[in-house]
């Protein structure tokens, strides 16, 4: 299979998604090659990194791609694609390549799989992916096509080998103005804590149920030196600030201790805890994906379990 | 502005997840049906710029199990409902393709979508409706404002960077879960929707790109599981604290 990788970089820093994907790439390719396009400004740096994993890198540059853009992304794919014909494109499932993956697809007419995290080219095009944020997952199959397009979910194909292969100018510039306009990159709010600096974290999700609750994971934070996180809906609540909130869209953390209160463990949120030393999650539901990366795991109320917790930890303490 | 807005009826992940006896599909006994969380914002968002600059929110549906939905989003506050009785599964492109037809005579500036569905999470309709369309788009959008004839949003990037960009109207933007608080359904509101219209546009998907071939429980499981009552294992909670010198 010919191959094509789109990588991903931004504020000069490649984002490792792109080797996972060639590693993905070159599992898959066979007799074919495995080719990375980097598209950006200014992309020798990255182009060459790019070669330790790629049989051919193909670089398209121009001042006009600095920032990504979903329009010029896709327009400058369309012309590399109409003289080097895709059999698959593999795109990060990440907050850009999510983007504009479908707007390709439908511009290639090419059968799409997004978020993907298995792929078996052995009878057509099979992938695996995950239903219902984790809590089920399916095998597809995508209907016989010249050209698919995947997004390929971040963590997943991270074993590769080397391919050193070689860089090319793809002599292509945009062809047109695109409509929207990059204007500016916002950095992340600061808060009063940074939870990444901390050594516990009592990190409350979903089942916490009301604001007036926080205060219980606090108290609980507080006896066992820590501070309080919380996942997506706790921070689209507004119960707690953004920069309390643990996930790809928000702080990776590493604590020695991380207790997850409620959480049901969306990939979203597990890629910013999973490395934890200790993972403890208590959830009513016992087949929360949170359980398949916690070290220990209670399958209860955490309404019960918490004030228990907080009255054996007052005790200690005197 | 008018405005349309996508909202799915979709099953609460929360709800009881089952795969059904044919082994490709999900058991719908257990299923709790509401308007995808997503797509809530989405709503709440249509109706706030109609609110400050006048216009219209019309709300489109797919599947023949709808209603509870489009009826959701009249209360809250969209003029009128497009019902497209399709049942399109999981092939977000023939989602898209419906949309695409039975929206093809409204006069609109914007379409707005939830970023992703609640139950297959695929993040794909709102990108596919503007790349059927030529129309610009933006996705995980946090922010949005109306200027004269643009719109200038702030778009999630990974941790807790955004970016900022603008785009012409029309275009299509999906919204991220907390770009704003969506309004709770008036007494009111019901009153009002029962007054309001919802027209049935039949149209017919001509492509399939995707099969099941079989849906299951993730293999997970890999927690050690502590037992007992709340009293039980919290001791033992604290136990596992002690070893680790954590207290």
């Amino acid at each position: 299979m010919r191959i094509f990788v789109v990588a991903e970089h931004r504020m000069n820093e490649l984002n490792p998604i792109s080797i996972e994907m060639l590693n993905l790439a070159n599992t898959l390719k066979g007799d074919g090659t495995s080719e990375a396009v980097v598209i950006g400004k200014d992309t020798n740096a990255f182009a060459e990194e790019l070669a330790k994993y790629a049989d051919v890198v193909w670089k398209i540059e121009d001042d006009s791609l600095e920032n990504y853009n979903p329009e010029l992304y896709v327009d400058v794919l369309m012309q590399l694609f109409a003289n080097n014909k895709p059999d698959l494109v593999l795109i990060a499932n990440t907050s850009s390549g999510s983007e504009f993956a479908p707007y390709l697809a439908a511009k290639l007419s090419a059968p799409l799989a997004t978020d993907v995290v298995g792929v078996d080219t052995t009878e057509g095009l099979k992938v695996s992916r995950y239903l219902f944020q984790g809590k089920l997952m399916t095998d597809l199959k995508l209907k016989d096509a010249e050209t698919y397009v995947l997004t390929i979910r971040q963590g997943v194909f991270k074993e590769g080998t080397e391919a050193n292969g070689e860089v090319k100018d793809a002599g292509i510039k945009p062809s047109k103005e695109p409509a929207r306009k990059f204007v500016q990159y916002i950095e992340p709010e600061v808060g009063e804590v940074d939870i990444t600096q901390a050594d516990v974290i009592v990190a409350i999700g979903r089942g916490i149920d009301d604001e007036s609750n926080v205060e219980l994971a606090e108290e609980l934070a507080e006896l066992l030196g820590g501070v309080v996180a919380g996942s997506r809906p706790v921070i689209d609540n507004g119960w707690l600030p953004k920069d309390r909130q643990v996930g790809i869209s928000g702080k990776i953390v590493k604590p020695k201790l991380y207790l997850a209160l409620g959480i049901s463990g969306a990939f979203q949120h597990v890629m910013g805890m999973k490395d934890s030393e200790l993972i403890i999650a208590v959830n009513k539901d016992s087949e929360a994906p949170i359980f398949g990366v916690a070290h220990y795991g209670i399958v209860g109320d955490i309404f019960e379990v918490v004030p228990e917790l907080v009255e054996k930890l007052n005790e200690i303490k005197g | 502005m008018n405005i349309i807005v996508l909202a799915k009826h979709a099953p609460d992940p929360e709800s009881e997840i089952n795969v059904a006896s044919d082994g490709k599909s999900v058991d719908e006994r257990g299923l709790v049906f509401d308007i995808n969380d997503w797509d809530r914002y989405a709503i709440e968002e249509a109706i706030r710029i109609k609110e400050e600059k006048g216009g219209e929110v019309v709300v489109v549906g797919v599947g023949s199990k709808c209603d509870d939905t489009l009826r959701k989003c009249l209360a809250m506050g969209a003029d009128r409902a497009i019902k497209i009785p399709v049942d399109t599964s999981l092939d977000a492109y023939q989602t898209a393709e419906v949309i695409k037809e039975a929206i093809k005579d409204e006069n609109f500036d914007l379409i707005l979508a939830g970023m992703m569905s609640q139950d297959l999470n695929n993040a794909q309709v709102g990108v596919l409706v503007a790349a059927m369309l030529d129309l610009p788009f933006a996705t995980a959008v946090t922010e949005l404002q109306v200027e004269d004839g643009n719109l200038r949003v702030k778009r999630e990037l990974e941790g807790g960077y955004h970016e900022e960009v603008t785009l012409p109207t029309p275009c299509v933007v999906t919204v991220q879960s907390g770009i704003n608080e969506p309004r709770y359904v008036s007494i009111m509101g019901i009153k009002r929707a029962k007054t309001k219209g919802m027209k049935e546009v039949s149209v017919s998907p001509t492509t399939s790109t995707l099969e099941v071939e079989k849906m299951y429980l993730p293999p997970v499981k890999k927690a050690e599981m502590i037992e007992g009552d709340a009293s039980e294992v919290a001791q033992k909670l604290i136990e596992i604290l002690k070893d680790r010198g954590l207290i």
